[in-house]
């Protein structure tokens, strides 16, 4: 089950993060925090791999996706990673030993907080850059996190 | 199809209505068309976002660029920029012949002084969708023969 979800942005500063009750917090944000490096990592072998090739040939769609997948996985967590085309990053840290989430599963819970993102985008009274305090944006991530968590 | 109608009206009050409250604030014409900018800014942040949700990520500057001049110029203005030219250091000269707010202001030398108001938002626009997408750049444009005009992106390094 999701344990906790974060939105991290450009300049990799925290905007948004939420995790559930009962947890340690502070290892969370670190654990968030360390997978950054291995967003950046993923991300220049992206580009690395992408502009290897000849120019006339055609990206395999892999080599684009904004999901970025399994992070890393350490002894109790499973660190997911998503890059938006606007460098937006949100990372998902799932509960390793219980939780029996497919890729696809996590892949749907990334395009639903892109969706509930872009909508924030559109409320004139968030800037972009600062931290996120929408009470919308909160109950959909507190839904996608406590729906993940049957199963 | 009345929908592209509206956005249209919308723009044309938008610029009336910052004009005159600028007339009654004494700003300048600098000051409204700034301001238009920073209304077209925003708008092009939110946009692109939505935009760019379900589309791969671009490998490289000039495929953003392309991207802007096809997908993203046709959803706003309904037409893709007809000409794009670029010096491969960071200028890139977009051009449409045929700007869809120009097109019910006649194209004689009659309103060419208040075609820059006309462009502002659109200015704007383009410069939100870049820095979103992680480009910082000066946007300006130019008309010299209406209804026609010319977007300058200098890329900031």
């Amino acid at each position: 089950m999701a344990l906790c979800i974060a939105v991290i942005g450009k300049e990799n500063e925290p905007l948004y993060f939420q995790s559930v009750s009962g947890q340690d917090e502070l290892r969370l944000h670190h654990i968030v925090y360390t997978c950054l490096d291995v967003i950046e990592e993923k991300i220049a072998a992206m580009l690395a791999s992408i502009n290897a090739l000849p120019t006339k040939q055609g990206i395999p769609p892999e080599r684009r996706d904004p999901y970025l997948g399994l992070l890393y996985p350490t002894e109790d967590y499973k660190c997911f990673g998503y890059v938006t085309n606007s460098r937006m990053k949100f990372v998902l840290l799932i509960d390793g030993i219980r939780s029996k989430l497919a890729d696809e599963d996590v892949r749907r819970m990334f395009r639903r907080i892109h969706a509930a993102y872009a909508d924030m985008l559109a409320n004139p009274f968030y800037t972009p850059g600062e931290s996120i305090s929408s009470k919308k944006f909160q109950n959909e991530i507190l839904s996608l996190m406590t729906s993940s968590s049957g199963g | 199809m009345s929908e592209e109608a509206l956005f249209e009206y919308l723009h044309m009050e938008i610029v009336k209505t910052i004009l005159q409250n600028g007339e009654i604030l004494g700003e300048t014409k600098d000051d409204c068309i700034n301001k238009l900018e920073w209304i077209g800014f925003r708008v092009g942040q939110s946009v692109i976002e939505r935009m760019t949700k379900d589309t791969p990520k671009f490998k490289d500057e000039l495929e953003t660029m392309k991207y802007i001049c096809k997908e993203f110029w046709s959803s706003i203005f309904l037409k893709q920029i007809d000409n794009l030219r670029t010096n491969h250091q960071g200028v890139y000269v977009l051009q449409d012949h045929r700007f869809r707010f120009f097109t019910n202001i006649s194209s004689g030398k009659q309103y060419s002084d208040s075609a820059p108001m006309y462009i502002g938002l659109t200015c704007g626009i383009l410069r939100g969708a870049l820095s979103n997408l992680g480009h910082n750049c000066d946007v300006t444009a130019e008309v010299v023969q209406m209804p026609s005009c010319k977007f300058q992106i200098e890329m900031k390094k």
